[in-house]
């Protein structure tokens, strides 16, 4: 890493426009990586005695992996100082997308061929498929307002708290996988404990931020000053 | 008791005994071909010197359906005291010992006896009979499996007049064996006597013309064909007559899911998935299940006047 690219702050705090673009592209390939094993245990003929079942499981563990990738962006960002990671996130949010979709056209077209009927009830009779076609669902408006040009028009605040949809997504998603299970819940507790840390971490720091900011409210700092422990309580003009 | 046959043999389709005898000399030549090369590899000197003796009456009650690769029927199995992955029992089984092996039959019975599996093996001849096997995930098989009714087991015992069920245990080693809490281990599985006593109802102690993988419950386990996969217990190391209803490990689990009877019935779903049609392993259209898989000229008499939906 000695060229003459390399920031003067050094180190992966900072990062030229020209090494963001290179981790970029190679994350673009990594994320394709899942996908190509998949392609090629197909042509090998190694995808098990139930190649679609095996396929359905590779792209919806796929799925929520970059889910909970994703999610971890921002906590890895504060707590390295490493603020160009930022610039990754919505790849990782899209690729989420690219095998959630992979997911429901293997179930869709391999798993039951288009049979519309046999898709109704499952999705209205089984809560699991239900809860897991709703998360797709959801993932469908996050996928179309990822652009720089949907972030301008909705305006950022509209834009932050569409997107903030993604915990409820991903906590469905989770659920969908516990539901399915018949027996063995290891893996989906173990997404679900790291969704739970993801999802705590961020409810610690709103709490410690309000927290700071009701400081700020009383402004005194004095020894024997108000004790700080309240709640913000919204005022409506009537 | 009448034995039907099952209507999808054509009488053209049946093999002329002279000529299924002379096909059995050729499996035999080609059986020690196959065993001459697995001396080679130490591995396998087992499996070679214990061979099931044969031949194996070919049986009425075999479908004449494709049979399943036997790499399939033998990779992909559900066995949860190995791991619950599909291929965890065929990595994981290979430390399970089945020699020496006993299996005690008790309970109400008027001569309980504990069997060592060599002599369970020469009990009766042993049949060659191609099942459909339909498991409560929605995807089946069909396996040629080597075994005997369980009657013949179960006449040696002497059953009691009491005697309304039938309970099987499965061996638990938890030295060997996954310790993860899923089920109440060992596994127990049950059956009305009737049903144990049904013709159709086997022992296998091999498929595909060999002994039972260890995966696909060797040494000894039972195949109820009309009855979801999770009935028919692997390595069985008690068979225990009772007049209650056994505990069931899946139902237990799970009642709402897995019944005691668990016949295969199309119309009642499991309430996480449809039960109406299945995935052949090695098909890619699914294909409509059968009620009682197929088997309901043989076995929908032991059910008159029983709400299915309720006794599912």
């Amino acid at each position: 890493m000695n060229t003459a690219t390399q920031p003067r702050h050094g180190g992966l705090r900072m990062l030229s426009p020209t090494h963001i673009r290179i981790v970029k592209s190679v994350l673009f390939i990594v994320c394709l990586v899942p996908l190509s094993l998949l392609v090629a245990r197909f042509f090998h003929d190694d995808l098990g005695a139930n190649p679609i079942e095996t396929i359905t499981h590779a792209t919806g563990d796929w799925t929520l992996r970059f889910l909970l990738i994703t999610l971890a962006v921002t906590p890895l960002r504060r707590l390295t100082g490493w603020h160009w990671l930022i610039r990754l996130r919505r790849m990782l949010g899209l690729y989420a997308f690219f095998y959630a979709t992979l997911h429901f056209l293997t179930y869709v077209v391999l798993d039951q061929f288009f049979d519309g009927w046999a898709i109704v009830l499952d999705v209205l009779k089984r809560p699991y498929i239900t809860v897991g076609f709703a998360a797709f669902v959801l993932l469908i408006p996050l996928a179309v307002t990822s652009t720089n040009r949907m972030i301008k028009r909705l305006g950022g605040k509209r834009w932050q708290a569409l997107h903030r949809s993604v915990y409820a997504i991903a906590i469905l998603g989770v659920v969908h996988y516990w539901w399915l299970v018949k027996a063995d819940l290891t893996e989906p507790i173990l997404y679900g404990l790291i969704l739970a840390g993801l999802l705590g971490v961020r409810a610690h720091w709103r709490n410690e931020e309000r927290k700071r900011q009701l400081g700020g409210a009383y402004a005194t700092r004095a020894p024997g000053g108000p004790k700080i422990d309240g709640r913000i309580i919204p005022i409506h003009p009537k | 008791m009448l034995i039907k046959r099952p209507d999808d043999i054509r009488p053209s389709e049946i093999t002329a005994p002279e000529l299924y005898a002379r096909r059995r000399e050729f499996l035999k030549l080609a059986g020690l071909g196959a065993a001459g090369l697995t001396l080679a590899r130490p591995g396998r000197l087992l499996a070679a010197e214990s061979q099931l003796p044969g031949p194996f009456l070919k049986s009425p009650l075999s479908t004449m359906e494709a049979l399943t690769p036997r790499k399939d029927a033998t990779s992909y199995n559900n066995f949860y005291e190995f791991g619950t992955d599909k291929s965890d029992p065929a990595e994981n089984a290979g430390v399970m010992k089945t020699r020496p092996w006993t299996v005690t039959v008790d309970g109400l019975v008027g001569k309980p006896r504990t069997f060592d599996i060599d002599e369970i093996i020469k009990l009766a001849p042993l049949e060659e009979r191609i099942y459909r096997l339909r498991c409560v995930e929605a995807w089946s098989m069909v396996i040629p499996w080597v075994g005997f009714p369980l009657s013949a087991l179960l006449k040696q015992v002497d059953p009691l007049g009491s005697a309304k069920y039938v309970e099987f245990t499965s061996l638990y080693d938890p030295k060997i064996m996954t310790r993860l809490p899923i089920l109440h281990w060992p596994y127990t599985e049950g059956l009305r006597l009737d049903e144990a006593m049904h013709p159709l109802t086997l022992m296998a102690v091999g498929l595909y013309g060999d002994e039972l993988p260890n995966q696909n419950g060797a040494p000894l386990r039972l195949v109820v064909p009309w009855k979801y996969g999770f009935k028919s217990a692997k390595s069985i190391v008690r068979i225990r007559l009772t007049d209650k209803q056994p505990h069931t490990a899946w139902n237990d689990a799970a009642p709402n899911e897995y019944g005691f009877y668990s016949n295969v019935n199309p119309k009642v779903d499991h309430p996480r998935w449809s039960q109406a049609k299945e995935r052949r392993i090695g098909d890619f259209f699914k294909r409509p299940t059968l009620p009682f898989n197929g088997y309901a000229d043989q076995v929908a008499s032991l059910y008159a006047g029983m709400d299915l939906r309720a006794n599912f």
